[in-house]
């Protein structure tokens, strides 16, 4: 089947001309989550009131001559970790019940002067905890490709409503993979961007130094177009860079030729078959096109794993220590106001993220912090050098994005520590603070999606975009969505 | 001791009472709000006295998803305070200070920990004792609980109200060594250190709004040791009296303890200003660990030259240079007179100092321009801040010349402080025009004649009878005779 949503930057271009109006597009968009969703369970909450609104708005500037901005009518779906004053912000969690904040995100405000229509908040790992969205207490989202598997995580719900045609684009949020992890078992672009690069202002904190948030689309042109508009300097946030958004849509036709890429060789040793012959074959078709493909060999990398899961724990006890039932969200009354907290917490969040909040308070505790924390931030200097080795000879690095295709619901619940593995390739991106994409390039196990992962240096988007379009260009066809919702096979 | 190199001071004033053969040492943290427009790390209101919860946003609130940004005027008074102090300042960052409680908004604090942006200086005492400066930081204020119904305590309250307009007012803590040595020496080193906050524009001073607020780590040992005492920590000191009342009655109690066999215990304990008694705080809140860690949403705060330039441009003197400029003034012949420093700290408290420098540099006295204004213009120290110099030094001319006598002096000051003019247009008006020596001679002669007795006496030298006389010829002259002059008439007649 044919998803009724073409890609974002052909309805914009559509929407600006007058050939389409907004309104028809959204239509469109809701009628899609209307028929899908049910199953999928992408969202956690519709502000088609609001977007119909917009719609309307966009439309009437059109007909008056003025432009409604680059994303003109483009239905976009956000992770429910972004908070919106148009529909509660849960992070899929208990503990925020009833909330809906007061203020939009940066990235809303700049989404919505685009021209965007903002259809709905996706579900994901609570508190963006997990790579399977199957910690969400709304429930697991599941896989468009295979309904019996899950979509990956944090950001799944994201991930399977771009899949599965219901919206052109979405957000998401990365903080050890949660983009690029979901996108590459959907069968979607994922981009991560440098950290500083989009304003965190409004995205609920997990990891602080490691968060960013991103887009998802179907196409490498459409995940450029929604990045140009959410990126850029923003005084809210002070981690924020002082430079404008990076130009990527001007270098997506700039092809490969003189590109220095190099292959991480020792993440492909740890790769299933099908993953790793990706990323090979991805290294040709640049190779082909007149880069100049090398192997690298960067075995530090594979220690940001376990400095992740320390350091991205520690802020996390951190963050989330808000969550005591004083303010806002779920409270649990009780005699006195430590077990207020105590119960509220219990109550309110999941096991997940109560086990990192846990060990996040344990590795920052007197007597721990030096062994654990402290070791972990040096270990986090450690791949940023190795990383800085690298991109000393090459341009961008090419690499698995995920250890295998989509796995079975359950089948890495029961060993938190299997399940962290799913990130084993995108985690040291975020502690050197990089940017980094993935493609969908192949079919592998079971005819599910692969994604090839591109990471450039700091700063890098532009190389990052002209490499991923090469490499999108080049993948056979029927690697990506949208695709029509398959059951198990 | 401290290495600072400053001066130990000396020992506790003898006979405070229970801690004889006891040094008290002292260390002093005060927490001052900065008197900014706005919040440390948003665009709130920063005011004291408004309606609960109405100076609050996301940031402040510490709502999901929302950031901090440091305010860039706070950074600078820090960075004044930091100078007043004689400080290092330095590159600093931030951190989080973890733990729960209802009036923090995020369950941290947002604090400096091991990179203070102020290091190392000290306040100069008007006595002349340097206390060491430990560390001026930047951190952020928290919400106000009121604790309602049981006995206003969290634990046994009915309820409890929270107030967030102060949560993330700027302060800086300031963190003296224990370079302090009793009740008295703390509570001249907390009014001198408000004068300095004030003088820098930093803050309004004023404790009772809570404005400056005070704990005092409190030691004792024996004199002649130095070897510091375990230490304790007092709080909710809400003004100088409670600082010095508070001081005494734990360095008594520690003493106590000490000579009755005991130990002193470190740890937290809370002043009850009614009870004039400390009692222990010891709760849950004790045994935190505060689980610091670098705060990722903020950047290293690294203050260049340009901005150190910047804050501190057009900083007036402190309290203590101040007082050195007027010390220096007055010079040596000032030195061995009584009170003559403490005559100088209160121009200079009362900010009647700059009136002493200019009426000085057109030509007063002095001693006696810096002897006015400590006694009889420190009386309106308003109207005396607007006095104009050259009234001032013209009057003190007047007097100097004994063309006024001093009472007249005073008089005319008095008229100069309530509605202005020129003091010779004051006194003519008052009718203080110097008698001529004629008609100061005629009445000297008949006062003289009028009292032939007392007369004798003087010749004979009883010299106090010169008062009678002096008195009489003022008498005679309804005041306008310059006492001076007037015994220096029946000195000339005596022969
Ligand atoms: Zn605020």
């Amino acid at each position: 089947m044919t998803p009724p949503v073409g890609g974002a930057t052909e309805i914009a271009a559509r929407v600006r001309a007058g050939e389409l109006s907004a309104a028809s597009v959204l239509d469109e968009a809701l009628a899609a989550i209307e028929a899908r969703d049910r199953e999928l369970h992408c969202f956690n909450s519709l502000m088609g009131e609001r977007a119909r609104e917009r719609a309307t708005e966009i439309d009437r500037m059109v007909g008056a001559g003025q432009d409604p901005g680059s994303l003109a009518g483009v239905p976009v779906a956000l992770k429910d970790n972004i908070c919106t004053r148009a529909a509660p912000t849960t992070c899929s969690s208990r503990i925020l019940e009833g909330w809906t904040p007061p203020y939009d995100a940066t990235v809303v405000r700049r989404l919505a002067a685009a021209g965007a229509l903002l259809v709905g908040k996706t579900n994901l790992d609570e508190f963006a905890m997990g790579s399977s969205t199957e910690n969400s207490a709304t429930g697991p989202t599941r896989n468009p490709w295979d309904t019996s598997r899950v979509p990956g995580g944090s950001s799944g719900g994201s991930a399977a409503a771009v899949a599965a045609g219901m919206v052109p684009v979405a957000l998401g949020s990365d903080t050890g993979g949660s983009i690029r992890q979901p996108a590459a078992l959907c069968g979607v672009v994922g981009v991560k961007p440098t950290y500083g690069v989009v304003s965190r202002y409004g995205l609920v904190a997990f990891a602080s130094s490691l968060d960013q948030i991103g887009p998802f689309a179907l196409t490498v042109a459409d995940a450029a177009a929604v990045l140009e508009a959410i990126a850029g300097h923003d005084e809210m946030d002070s981690t924020s860079l002082e430079r404008a958004a990076p130009r990527c849509s001007e270098v997506l036709d700039d092809g490969a030729d003189g590109l220095r890429v190099g292959v991480v060789s020792d993440f492909l040793a740890d790769a299933s078959p099908d993953c790793a012959s990706a990323v090979r074959s991805a290294a040709e078709v640049l190779a082909a096109a007149g880069a100049k493909v090398d192997d690298v060999a960067l075995p530090e990398l594979l220690h940001g794993l376990s400095a992740y899961y320390l350091i991205a724990p520690a802020e996390a006890s951190s963050n989330l220590a808000r969550y005591d039932g004083v303010r806002y969200g779920l409270r649990v009354d009780a005699p006195d106001v430590e077990t207020m907290n105590a119960r509220t917490r219990a109550a309110g969040f999941g096991a997940e993220v109560k086990r990192r909040v846990m060990l996040g308070t344990y590795v920052l505790s007197a007597g721990y912090y030096d062994a654990y924390y402290a070791q972990a931030q040096r270990v986090r200097t450690i791949v940023a050098r190795a990383f800085a080795r690298a991109y000393g000879h090459f341009d961008v690095l090419l690499a698995p994005t995920t250890p295998s295709v989509a796995f079975a619901f359950g089948a890495k619940t029961d060993d938190p520590l299997e399940m962290y593995l799913a990130d084993l390739f995108t985690i040291p991106t975020n502690l050197a603070g990089h940017p980094a994409m993935s493609v969908p390039f192949a079919l592998g196990e079971a005819g599910l999606p692969v994604g090839v992962q591109v990471l450039a240096p700091a700063l890098g988007e532009r190389e990052m975009f002209r490499a991923a379009a090469v490499v999108e260009a080049g993948a056979p066809p029927g690697v990506r969505g949208p695709v029509g919702t398959r059951s198990a096979r | 001791m401290s290495g600072s190199g400053t001066p130990a001071g000396a020992p506790a004033r003898a006979g405070e009472a229970g801690v004889e053969g006891y040094e008290i040492v002292v260390g002093l943290e005060v927490h001052c709000e900065l008197a900014t427009a706005t919040k440390l790390f948003c665009g709130c209101t920063n005011a004291f006295g408004a309606v609960s919860n109405t100076h609050v946003c996301p940031v402040c609130l510490g709502l999901p998803g929302s950031l901090p940004v440091l305010n860039r005027r706070a950074v600078e008074l820090a960075i004044r305070i930091g100078r007043a102090l004689h400080c290092e300042v330095r590159p600093s960052t931030f951190h989080r200070k973890n733990y729960f409680y209802p009036d923090m908004p995020k369950d941290y604090q947002i604090s400096q920990y091991d990179e203070p942006i102020n290091v190392d200086g000290y306040l100069e005492l008007p006595g002349g004792l340097r206390v060491g400066i430990e560390r001026a930081h930047i951190e952020e204020d928290t919400g106000k609980t009121t604790h309602v119904g049981g006995g206003g305590r969290i634990h046994d309250a009915d309820y409890s109200l929270v107030d967030y307009n102060r949560a993330g007012v700027p302060l800086v803590e300031i963190v003296s060594r224990p370079d302090v040595r009793g009740a008295e020496q703390a509570r001249a080193y907390v009014s001198e250190l408000r004068a300095v906050l004030v003088a820098s524009g930093a803050s309004d001073g004023r404790m009772e709004e809570g404005s400056l607020r005070v704990d005092a780590n409190v030691s004792v040992r024996p004199l002649g040791s130095d070897v510091l005492g375990t230490r304790c920590e007092v709080k909710n000191l809400n003004s100088l009296r409670s600082l010095g009342r508070a001081i005494e009655h734990e360095a008594a109690r520690q003493v106590a303890l000490v000579e009755s066999g005991g130990r002193v215990v470190q740890e937290t304990r809370h002043w009850n200003e009614a009870e004039g008694r400390t009692s222990s705080m010891r709760s849950k809140e004790e045994a935190n660990d505060y689980r610091y860690f670098s705060e990722p949403d903020l950047v290293p705060l690294v203050p260049d030259a340009d901005l150190v330039e910047r804050a501190t441009a057009g900083m007036p003197l402190m309290p203590a240079a101040r007082r050195k400029r007027v010390a220096a003034l007055v010079g040596d012949a000032l030195g061995g007179e009584a009170g003559a420093s403490d005559q100088v700290a209160t121009v200079v408290d009362l900010g009647l100092d700059d009136l002493v420098v200019a009426a000085v540099g057109l030509g007063a006295d002095p001693s006696l321009a810096l002897r006015r204004a400590a006694n009889e213009a420190a009386q309106r120290p308003e109207e005396a801040r607007r006095l104009d110099a050259t009234a001032f030094a013209d009057l003190l001319g007047l007097e100097v010349t004994g063309k006024l006598s001093s009472t007249q002096a005073k008089t005319v000051l008095a008229e100069l402080l309530e509605h202005g003019g020129e003091p010779e247009e004051i006194a003519r008006r008052l009718g203080y025009e110097a008698l001529s020596s004629d008609e100061l001679a005629g009445v000297v002669d008949d006062v003289i004649a009028a009292h032939p007795a007392e007369w004798e006496r003087f010749l004979g030298g009883e010299s106090k009878v010169a008062q009678l006389l002096t008195g009489q010829v003022m008498k005679a002259t309804k005041g306008r005779a310059n006492g001076r002059t007037v015994a220096e008439a029946l000195d000339a007649r005596r022969g």
